[in-house]
């Protein structure tokens, strides 16, 4: 994070702005390789539900985050507007490609570091974790910042309490077979 | 310091001789007598020795010289080859491998170490005078290398053939060529009845093939020059002698035709001499038969030895297969658009680039698919080293080494085997006095043995040591909570538990082992290869194996494509029995239980859209794909069997790496994703998961 800190406070950096449920979030741009249109998504059985599947990115299988399930914010309804991102992490030392489920994607936007404030320590009913600040913008709104690197790669772990019992569920299912899978 | 991309160059090329240097030595240590396997060594050193110096890698040079002169009285038999002549060498090697290793940035050498080498070897070797004087003149050996014929008297043809340019500038051919005739000992053949006529210099001299280009550089731009080597005296291997026919088709003066044209007519020497009555028929037919064999012998030693190879980036190689992968799922598409079509015209090149494409797609594969054995013959080093280090006697015998396997495979199971036969060293194999008492040879063996099974390759790594001690290995287990003390574990179970981490029953850490690392290494290394390792056996005083099993290749598999509602699924044909249908009738027939007669035979069966809680109603007629899962039948049961389909495989994703029952994915000539199924996690999951529901 701190890393992160030092390159906002030089200069003003550019976000993509996107919706989840009637509310505005942002990412780093320079996470965003591309937005494409829903496509043909292959569910992927017995995995937790905020996993949507996965698509053909010419010629590659990415897999895909239903971000608002993934923040507890309930079912995805697909409108001509939900599109999905392509979004570049590292996870082992390896970059990987992995679609995120949007409602819709809204604009690029610049911000200031004195535009963002730090993360309130409660009310968000978020993982601070997953948060790096809120982006101010006119007339009182704000963004929500997200540390996007963090909510994808903490896949499993089910760090948001609010979303605790969906998961787990889930994972409870799978859970037992792995560990009785490593001894035969 | 040396141009980086030749150094790259260097490494590799002296990282292969340095494998071949330590194989060589092995053999050597078993077999001394053989001179065959010393000159090998000797070759491997020299050719060492001789691009270090190319490269600038002075230092390499310079040792390696000090070994090549020790090895060069073994050679000429003057010095026994002995253990440790064997060990000095290999010590040897190592320090080359450490010096290579430093050159290039990536570890330290000990001069130190390599100073006790070249005294320990002279000291050996008896050839103090020989060594130790140029000790640190060793750059100068390395100079020597680069010219052979410095030094030494050499024969040279030379051509010249001046250009009209050449004498605009006032040259005269007289003069150029007394200047070459003052090196050495000269003839010159010069076309008299031309002034710009060429000529030919036989010259005979020491100084050394610079010295000629010396005087020829400036005539180079406007002549045409050729310097030919014939043949450098105390040099035997430098070039055969040439047949008269040769020299002049060579020169040019003669073309092929005619110098055959004009054999044609002379009879063979035999038939000529059998003429005379000189000699007998048969000792001509005994003679031509020598003849024959020395020259098919010779011709053997090259083809074996120089069988043609390129040297290719690795990722040149995967971005192939990855283009041959989309070569195969674009053709799928074709082929799928062409049957829609029933166009007959293009039914055929359709069918033709199916066929082209698959055998490109085997030849691709093919490339990436090495002979397990390079792995094993590391092994054999290391067996050596530890035994001798742990005071145990150890022999290690292979088979199957032919075995192939994908490249990507091979390099990443180097770890996990050399963690395996440590262990069976450390152990596994006991001391030669405890297995003398246990009425055992005082050598211990460990067999590696690899062999193909199906789409896997079953490599095994058995020992006949003490054994596993199960009721040690079962109280650590309980200690570490890895099993459970009421309930009773079988053999197996607890045997596999040595592959949790932390868990090491040695009384003693050694440098080796005990820290209770290493087998969960084995494991998950395994495991990223899509393979499984485990206990197979193991007897108290008779020893163990293990048992590892890896898929053949990791890129592309036959498959059947199956569908469940929307879903496309995929199983490896190989897997794959026969297909049965599934009607209500039959499922009436056993009241929903899960089993159909197949052959005579129950079959037990999952229907995978309960497997998988994908919704929709089944249809009436179901189909049922059987296969054999470690010897047992075992039903797939599914919407509809679409047919073969060639599967390119591609990863989940991390996300889904552990996903149940599946292995992968791949695109379908439609564009959609098809899961592959991994038939054996599928039915062990739904028989523990039928277990548990009964338990609860």
């Amino acid at each position: 994070m701190s890393a992160k800190n030092e390159t906002v406070q030089s200069q003003a950096t550019q976000y993509l702005t996107f919706m989840l449920r009637e509310e505005g979030f942002a990412i780093e741009i320079s996470k965003v390789r591309e937005v494409l249109d829903v496509t043909t998504m292959t569910r992927i059985p017995r995995m937790p539900v905020y996993l949507s599947g996965v698509i053909n990115l010419r010629g590659n299988v990415v897999p895909v985050m239903d971000l608002g399930q993934r923040l507890g914010m309930g079912d995805i309804e697909y409108t001509k507007n939900t599109c999905i991102m392509i979004v570049e992490l590292e996870v082992d030392g390896n970059m990987v490609e992995m679609g995120v489920l949007t409602d819709s994607v809204q604009m690029v936007l610049d911000l200031n570091p004195e535009d963002i404030e730090s993360v309130p320590k409660m009310g968000t009913n978020l993982n601070t974790e997953f948060i790096k600040g809120m982006g101010r913008q006119a007339e009182e709104k704000f963004l929500i910042i997200l540390d996007i690197d963090k909510v994808l790669a903490s896949e499993g772990e089910a760090t948001l309490r609010e979303i605790d019992n969906v998961v787990s569920l889930n994972l409870a299912e799978s859970k037992p077979e792995e560990a009785a899978g490593l001894e035969a | 310091m040396a141009d980086t991309e030749y150094a790259e160059v260097f490494r590799e090329e002296a990282g292969e001789l340095l494998e071949e240097l330590e194989t060589s030595l092995l053999e050597l240590e078993k077999d001394p007598a053989d001179l065959k396997i010393v000159s090998r060594v000797f070759r491997a050193m020299h050719t060492i020795k001789g691009s270090g110096a190319m490269f600038g890698f002075d230092d390499i040079a310079g040792f390696t010289h000090h070994v090549e002169t020790a090895l060069d009285k073994v050679r000429d038999g003057s010095v026994p080859v002995s253990k440790d002549l064997i060990d000095l060498t290999l010590a040897s090697r190592d320090h080359i491998r450490a010096l290579l290793d430093a050159a290039t940035g990536s570890g330290e050498a000990d001069p130190v170490e390599g100073q006790r080498i070249i005294t320990a070897l002279q000291a050996l070797v008896g050839g103090g005078a020989a060594g130790g004087g140029k000790a640190t003149s060793a750059p100068a050996a390395a100079v020597e290398k680069k010219d052979p014929t410095m030094g030494r008297r050499t024969h040279y043809r030379i051509s010249i053939k001046p250009t009209p340019e050449f004498f605009v500038g006032g040259n005269t051919m007289e003069a150029l060529l007394a200047e070459l005739s003052e090196l050495g000992e000269s003839t010159v053949f010069k076309d008299a009845e031309q002034e710009s006529g060429g000529a030919l210099i036989l010259l005979t001299m020491d100084k050394g093939i610079n010295a000629i280009e010396d005087v020829l550089v400036f005539a180079e731009s406007s002549c045409e020059v050729k310097v030919k080597v014939l043949a450098v005296e105390g040099q035997d291997e430098f070039e055969e002698h040439k047949k008269l026919g040769e020299i002049l088709v060579e020169k040019g003066e003669l073309s092929v035709d005619d110098l055959k044209t004009v054999l044609d007519r002379q009879k063979p020497l035999g038939e000529l001499l059998v003429g005379e009555n000189l000699v007998s028929r048969t000792s001509v037919d005994a003679a031509l038969a020598e003849q024959k064999l020395v020259r098919d012998a010779k011709e053997k030693g090259t083809v074996g030895k120089g069988a043609e190879s390129i040297r290719v980036a690795s990722e040149k190689l995967d971005q192939l297969i990855n283009l041959v992968g989309e070569l195969v799922v674009t053709q799928a598409r074709l082929t799928q658009v062409a049957s829609h079509h029933k166009d007959t015209d293009l039914v055929e090149p359709v069918e033709e680039v199916e066929r082209l494409t698959a055998e490109l797609r085997d030849c691709v594969l093919n490339i990436r698919m090495l002979p397990i054995g390079t792995t094993f013959a590391k092994f054999k080093r290391l067996v050596r080293d530890l035994s001798a280090e742990l005071g145990k006697e150890v022999v290690m015998v292979t088979e199957g080494a032919e075995t192939e396997l994908d490249k990507n495979v091979i390099d990443q199971l180097g770890d996990p085997m050399v963690h395996l036969i440590r262990n069976c060293i450390d152990h596994g194999i006991e001391s030669p006095e405890e297995r003398e008492q246990a009425g055992k040879p005082r050598k211990g063996t460990i067999s590696l043995a690899a062999q193909h099974s199906g789409a896997n390759v079953v490599i095994t790594v058995t020992d006949d040591g003490k054994g596993l001690d199960a009721e040690r290995i079962r109280q650590k287990g309980l200690e570490k909570g890895l099993l459970r003390a009421d309930v009773e574990a079988s053999e197996q179970e607890i045997w596999n538990t040595i592959f949790a981490p932390g868990l090491s029953t040695a009384k003693t850490v050694t440098s080796v082992s005990g820290r209770g690392v290493g087998m969960d290494v084995v494991k998950s290394t395994v495991e990223a290869l899509k393979g499984s390792v485990s206990v197979t056996d193991s007897a108290k005083g008779q020893g163990t194996t293990i048992t590892i099993t890896l898929p053949l290749t990791l890129a592309i598999i036959n498959g059947l494509l199956v569908k469940v509602a929307d879903t496309y699924f995929v199983l490896p044909l190989s897997q794959v029995e026969e297909c049965v249908e599934l009607t209500r009738e039959d499922i009436a027939r056993f009241h929903e239980r899960r089993m159909l007669p197949v052959r005579e035979q129950l079959v037990p069966y999952v229907r995978l859209r309960d497997f998988f809680v994908i919704p929709g109603e089944r249809p009436a007629l179901e189909q049922m794909v059987i296969s054999r899962i470690h010897g047992e039948r075992f039903g797939l049961v599914l919407d509809d069997v679409v047919g073969e389909h060639q599967t390119v495989l591609k990863s989940l994703g991390w996300v889904y790496r552990n996903a149940t029952g599946l292995s992968g994915s791949t695109i379908l000539g439609n564009g959609h994703v098809a899961l592959i199924l991994d038939v054996a996690n599928v039915m062990k999951c739904a028989r523990q998961e039928e277990h548990k529901a009964l338990t609860n």
